[in-house]
């Protein structure tokens, strides 16, 4: 520990602080632009100039390491002085145009030229003109004459998204933040420069002279984009969602958020909205009071439960529902005699139900994340799906060194150093694992698992053990490529396998908001699974947030069973096309924003939040819509006067995290599949094709990671097949086809072609990660 | 010629014209006899570095710093690399001196690089040198080819077990990367931008591996001094003051070029060797050490010593040696503004008082010169100064300030002149008369 003295206060600061750390550690405010605490030091604003006892010069706070019995002096004349002088640089090239300037009110160059700039500028010289730049949907850059090149957005890109998005081209006054020539700034984090730049150069585009800042009411909530629950302020005028920013919580997001989670808000008020109940009677759809459109319902699926019993009836609920929801759904097709409940609809795998000991989680903590030594990822589309454990990974290894091994479908750039790559067809996951598992029990002495003789192992699958036996803490997690992978259980267990051998931990990233807390409120079947229930056609299906096509499994089949029943109820937010067609009755549901609920994280942090505006139109919260059916089914137990008595009921009074979570596995074999025969599909699902909002942001749909589907293959499956990279080819699974451009990506293993899921354009396709054929069309 | 004149020269002695910079010449004017003797004897590291102190050899860079002293930072047992960088970029308006010297000596430089990485245990070195004087890199590297055939630097270099690689890197003509550690970032392929200190290159320097950075000349004196001895060095110059050091004259000098003096030669003997002032006009001022260093007027350098203190006491610096002679044709603020161009130019602009400063400065110094200057803009200029200095990454800031405060100081009758008058207080003509470029011009 060091004593330090600022402004006649003294503290006990921890070795190698600096003047700054000291000073927020004990409360003291010193003006700053470019230090930012997750930054690395750039003390080029030098904004946060102080005296220090002996030093001729004033010493920026921000970069200059406390020394024991140091004396610091905020206020001093020599203080104020250079901190008025830098302040006075730099209003002397801003145009000074707060009037119609985005960042009013929240402008950190603006708070403090009233407390250290003049009346009146002593500069009469022209001032700088920087010319703007379009940079893409997500943000502007029409007013870079603002910037006051504190380089805060481009150390967030070398040091936390990993991707240089932005740089300083240039030198002198004629420095400017730029792209690199065409390119556009929308990698999955972009947006935290938003929130980084302290002043009004980069703003949210989407926002953009939309609201005063001072307009809004700022509102908590939690994202429901992933399964990180990232903490969030949803800022509101006029029961109007205008804008979402990150809440801090260290523990969970720190100060970041995706771009889905920032900007997906655009469909909340866009007039895809479902804001009537619906009805579609003699093919004819009409818009219905609730009452009618309940009583309709109800009656409809009393009718088949008591005609051919409550196995004709089938519920499928999206994992980013609530817990309250996913609690009452279950409860009232249970009522209705039914155990066909499910909330993975993308899940192909389930012969772990039954056999786990207790709810699949992350396995830690999300901040344990930073401090991996080792950690190996099975089956993920990393950044993507998982935009800010990424992140979190990303520091582990800049910051920690620690040695990130990848076992993936597709090697695409995660902006990560890794330590070893295994990239290979869906088939050959499990083999792969496996690979790691014998080569761990190998350099460990110890005896191989059952059923593995036969595995080949090779120099990464040996680095990769290596590095999770070496390393002190260390974690081995299946991605949601693994979870919805035909082999899920043999890969979970075989994660089991590697975890106890090396030591290491096993988890799962979770694949949506709410993965864990689906299965506490027992959204898991007791008949039919998501997908027998679509393998085995019903007559009656109630869809709660879901969009078949794009978020099934095998949307074809799950199409085909809904095109045969008697009766489809959906609960949406949305008004949406294609279920015109297939289903019967409309729900406007309130999404997140506009409803209480719960989401527990993949790390069972149990998260509730209120609604932030009301529900538009004439949209209902969709426990509420159950707790009405329930009653009008004349059901047990659905009384409730508000969600949290259902989630106190579901949680059993546990507060801060969930109980229960265990990734135990009873009762499984290690039994190898076959390797595939013939092409195989890789289907992702694109950040912004993953939920139905993201779906319907204009923004988000404009960016790269929106664009169309591609049927990606590597050159040498491309040459196989006598194709070229963009000839139009066909792809075809089961019954159903797509006609996609063609695409080089060498990141797709050998006889793949990577198509994704999720949307329109193949949403006639088969299993994501099943047999394809393609032929030029 | 490699040098115009010169009072017991020592780095450039023995010099005839472009012909005696290869290897086989140097070897005959005794050149790495003392890295043989070296090796060959096992000298412990910290009696040449003691040789080095003794010889109050001051880096020849700009700054002055005690070179020995500067040696001793380097950590001695730090497993891994090391490095020796040699500044070669010299950017500094005036100077012309290191590029001479990697022109006819530049054994003189290797040879220093490979004993000051003995000395400090360092593996590898790099010389950067200046990217717009692209015949110097190739001779340098021609050279490097010579040292390395001989066995100079290389692997386990005249089988003494010592290991030295060294490289030659060429910048692309941005001042700042003369700067040690914007070069070091620019080595590295950064854009070259100064970092904040500390941490010091002496702990984190070229790939966060300890580093020392000297400039050329600094590199090239260190085998003449362990020849004749750290004292015998010292006392070629003054106390505090050692060895001779070349100067770059030029300006309104009969025979502008380098010249080698002792330190403590006065300047009066200086300019004589110079073929005294052009055209017989009167000296009106000086630059003494490269354009960051404070102008002296005529009179007070004429009372002046070529050497640290001397200069220092006169109320300016030696800087790098570079010294730029004016005469009585001069326009002082002419000269000025041109000089500010230069810092606001090259600015890298990374921090705010002199980014926003060096523009600031110029603009005003430009709107005098061009008869819009207002009463108060020589107590702007003033107060401008004081923002930017101290306060800034690296010593540009200050490097920009200097050449302002001092012109206004010595010269403000001219400036003062300027704003009222609109014109300058040194006719026209008579500016004309002593431009050399004018009458070729008219
Ligand atoms: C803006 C700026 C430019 C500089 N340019 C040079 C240069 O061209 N050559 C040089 O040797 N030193 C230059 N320096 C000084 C170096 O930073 C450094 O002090 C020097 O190379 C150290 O060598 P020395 O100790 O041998 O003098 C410059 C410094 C500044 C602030
Ligand atoms: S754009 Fe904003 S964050 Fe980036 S350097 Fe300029 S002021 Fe800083
Ligand atoms: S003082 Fe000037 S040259 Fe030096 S770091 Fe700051 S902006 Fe760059
Ligand atoms: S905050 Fe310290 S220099 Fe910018």
């Amino acid at each position: 520990m060091l004593e330090i003295e600022i402004d006649g206060k003294k503290a006990q600061v921890p070795d190698g602080s600096t003047v700054m750390d000291a000073a927020q550690q004990m409360g003291v405010y010193i003006p700053h632009f470019c230090y930012h605490k997750k930054l690395s030091i750039a003390a080029n604003c030098r904004m946060c100039l102080v005296q220090v006892e002996k030093a001729p010069k004033p010493l920026p706070a921000c970069a200059t390491p406390v020394t024991n019995g140091m004396k610091v002096f905020t206020h001093s004349d020599l203080a104020v002085q250079a901190q008025k002088g830098v302040m006075e640089f730099l209003l002397i090239n801003h145009p000074l145009d707060c009037p119609i300037c985005d960042q009013g009110g929240e402008c950190q160059l603006q708070d403090m030229s009233v407390g250290y700039g003049g009346m009146k500028s002593r500069y009469q010289e022209e001032k700088r003109v920087v010319f703007h730049k379009d940079v893409g949907p997500l943000i502007s850059m029409e007013e870079m004459s603002r910037c006051i090149h504190c380089t805060r957005c481009v150390r967030f890109g070398q040091e936390v998204a990993g991707i240089m998005e932005l740089g300083m081209a240039n030198r002198n006054m004629h420095s400017e933040i730029t792209t690199f020539v065409g390119r556009s700034v929308d990698s999955e984090l972009s947006g935290n420069m938003i929130d980084l730049c302290p002043v009004g150069a980069l703003t949210s585009k989407p926002f953009r002279y939309t609201a005063r800042s001072w307009e809004l009411q700022r509102r908590r909530s939690v994202s429901p984009h992933d399964s990180l629950g990232a903490n969030l302020i949803v800022q509101v005028k006029h029961d109007q969602v205008m804008r979402v920013l990150p809440k801090e919580n260290e523990a969970v997001n720190e100060c970041w958020i995706s771009d889905k989670e920032r900007f997906a808000y655009q469909a909340l008020n866009s007039d895809q909205r479902l804001t009537k109940p619906m009805v579609k009677q003699g093919g004819e759809w009409r818009e219905v009071p609730w009452n009618v459109a309940l009583d309709y319902v109800a009656h409809g699926l009393k009718d088949i439960s008591r005609e051919f019993g409550g196995d004709a009836l089938a519920a499928l609920a999206a994992p980013s529902s609530t817990l309250e929801e996913l609690y009452l759904l279950q409860k009232l097709m249970q009522g209705l005699g039914c155990g066909n409940v499910d909330h993975r609809p993308r899940q192909q795998d389930f012969t772990s139900d039954g056999k786990r000991v207790g709810t699949p989680w992350l396995g830690m903590r999300l901040a344990e994340l930073n401090n991996l030594d080792a950690a190996l990822v099975v089956g993920s589309f990393l950044r993507k799906d998982h935009p800010l454990i990424a992140q979190r990974l990303r520091q582990a290894v800049r910051k920690g060194g620690a040695a990130l091994s990848l076992i993936d479908l597709s090697a695409d750039d995660q902006l990560v150093p890794l330590h070893a790559r295994l990239t290979v067809a869906p088939s050959q996951l499990a083999q792969t694992l496996a690979a790691v598992v014998k080569a761990a029990a190998q350099q460990k002495g110890v005896e191989l698992p059952a059923g593995l003789e036969n595995v080949q192992v090779c120099e990464q699958a040996k680095a990769m053990a290596q590095s999770l036996i070496e390393g002190e803490k260390k974690a081995v997690f299946l991605g949601n490529a693994a979870q919805q992978s035909a082999a899920a259980t043999q890969l979970h267990a075989l994660g089991l396998q590697l975890a106890q051998i090396t030591g290491a931990t096993f988890g799962f990233l979770g694949e949506a908001a709410n993965s864990v807390g689906a299965q506490l409120a027992w959204a898991l079947p007791t008949g039919a699974n998501a997908r027998q229930m679509f393998e085995q056609p019903r007559q009656g299906y109630v869809l709660m947030g879901v969009e078949p096509e794009f978020d099934c499994a095998n949307p074809q089949q799950a199409l085909a069973a809904l095109a045969q029943a008697k009766m489809v109820v959906l609960f949406s937010a949305f008004k949406h096309e294609p279920a015109l067609a297939y289903a019967d009755v409309l729900l406007p549901m309130a999404p997140f924003t506009e409803t209480s609920g719960t989401f527990v994280n993949t790390e069972g942090r149990i998260q509730s939040f209120a609604g932030v505006v009301r529900p538009a139109g004439d949209a209902r919260p969709a426990w509420k819509i159950l707790r009405v059916l329930g009653n009008v089914l004349d059901l047990e137990g659905f009384g409730y006067n508000t969600s949290e008595e259902v989630r106190d009921q579901v949680l059993g009074g546990a507060s801060e995290f969930a109980t229960g979570l265990d990734n135990g596995l009873n009762g499984v074999t290690l039994q190898l599949p076959q390797a595939g025969q013939g092409m195989e599909r890789i289907a992702d699902v694109p950040i912004h094709f993953a939920d139905p909002m993201a779906r319907r942001a204009p923004a988000l749909q404009r960016t790269r990671d929106a664009a169309a589907p591609a049927a990606r293959m590597a050159a040498a499956t491309l040459a196989q097949l006598g194709l070229q990279a963009g000839d139009l080819v066909r792809v075809r699974q089961g019954q159903g086809g797509a006609e996609l451009a063609a695409a080089l990506d060498e990141g797709v293993p050998a006889g793949c072609v990577r198509v994704a899921a999720a949307h329109a354009s193949t949403a006639a396709l088969g299993e994501m990660f099943g047999a394809i054929s393609v032929e030029r069309a | 010629m490699a040098i115009l004149g010169a009072i017991n020269p020592v780095l450039m002695a023995g010099l005839d014209g472009d012909n005696s910079w290869q290897l086989k010449d140097y070897v005959a004017r005794g050149g790495y006899e003392m890295l043989k003797k070296i090796l060959a004897e096992n000298i412990p590291q910290e009696q040449v570095i003691a040789e080095v102190k003794a010889s109050v050899l001051r880096g020849r860079g700009g700054a002055g710093f005690p070179t020995g002293l500067k040696w001793s930072f380097m950590p001695r047992s730090f497993p891994g690399d090391k490095y020796v960088v040699c500044n070669t970029d010299e950017g500094e308006p005036g100077t012309f001196k290191d590029r001479d010297l990697i022109r006819y000596n530049p054994h003189a430089v290797i040879e220093g690089m490979a004993i000051a990485a003995y000395a400090m245990g360092a593996t590898r070195g790099y010389n950067y040198i200046h990217g717009e004087v692209w015949e110097m890199y190739k001779r340098f590297e021609a050279a490097l080819d010579e040292a390395r055939a001989a066995g100079f630097i290389g692997q386990n270099i005249l089988g003494s077990g010592f290991s030295f690689e060294l490289f030659a890197h060429h910048g692309y003509g941005a001042y700042i990367c003369g700067e040690e550690t914007a070069l070091l970032e620019s080595i590295e392929g950064k854009k070259g931008q100064p970092r904040f200190k500390p941490p010091f290159p002496a702990s984190f320097g070229l790939y966060g591996k300890p580093t020392t950075i000297n400039n050329t000349e600094t590199f090239a004196s260190i085998p003449f001094i362990l020849k004749m001895g750290g004292e015998s060095f010292l006392n070629l110059g003054k106390p505090n003051n050692g060895g001779t050091k070349l100067f770059s004259v030029s300006g309104h000098v009969n025979r502008p070029g380098n010249y080698e003096i002792p330190m403590g030669t006065p300047f009066s003997e200086l300019l004589q060797m110079c073929g005294g002032m052009r055209g017989g006009r009167k000296l009106k001022a000086v630059i003494p050490g490269g354009s960051s260093s404070p102008v002296l007027p005529g009179d007070v350098m004429m009372d002046c010593t070529m050497d640290y203190d001397s200069i220092s006491k006169a109320g300016s610096m030696l800087g790098s040696g570079a010294v730029i002679v004016m005469d009585e044709s001069t326009c002082m603020v002419k000269s000025l503004e041109r000089l500010s161009f230069f810092y606001y130019e090259e600015s890298c602009g990374q921090c705010t008082p002199c980014r926003e400063g060096t523009n600031w400065l110029y603009k005003v110094v430009h709107r005098i010169e061009n008869g819009l200057g207002r009463p108060d803009d020589l107590d702007l200029l003033s107060s401008v100064t004081t923002n930017i200095m101290g306060r800034t990454i690296c010593a540009l800031g200050d490097a920009a300030s200097m050449p302002v405060q001092s012109f206004i100081k010595h010269f403000r009758d001219e400036f003062a002149h300027h704003i009222e008058h609109k014109t300058c207080l040194v006719p026209k003509d008579v500016q004309w008369a002593g431009s050399g470029f004018h009458k070729v011009a008219s």
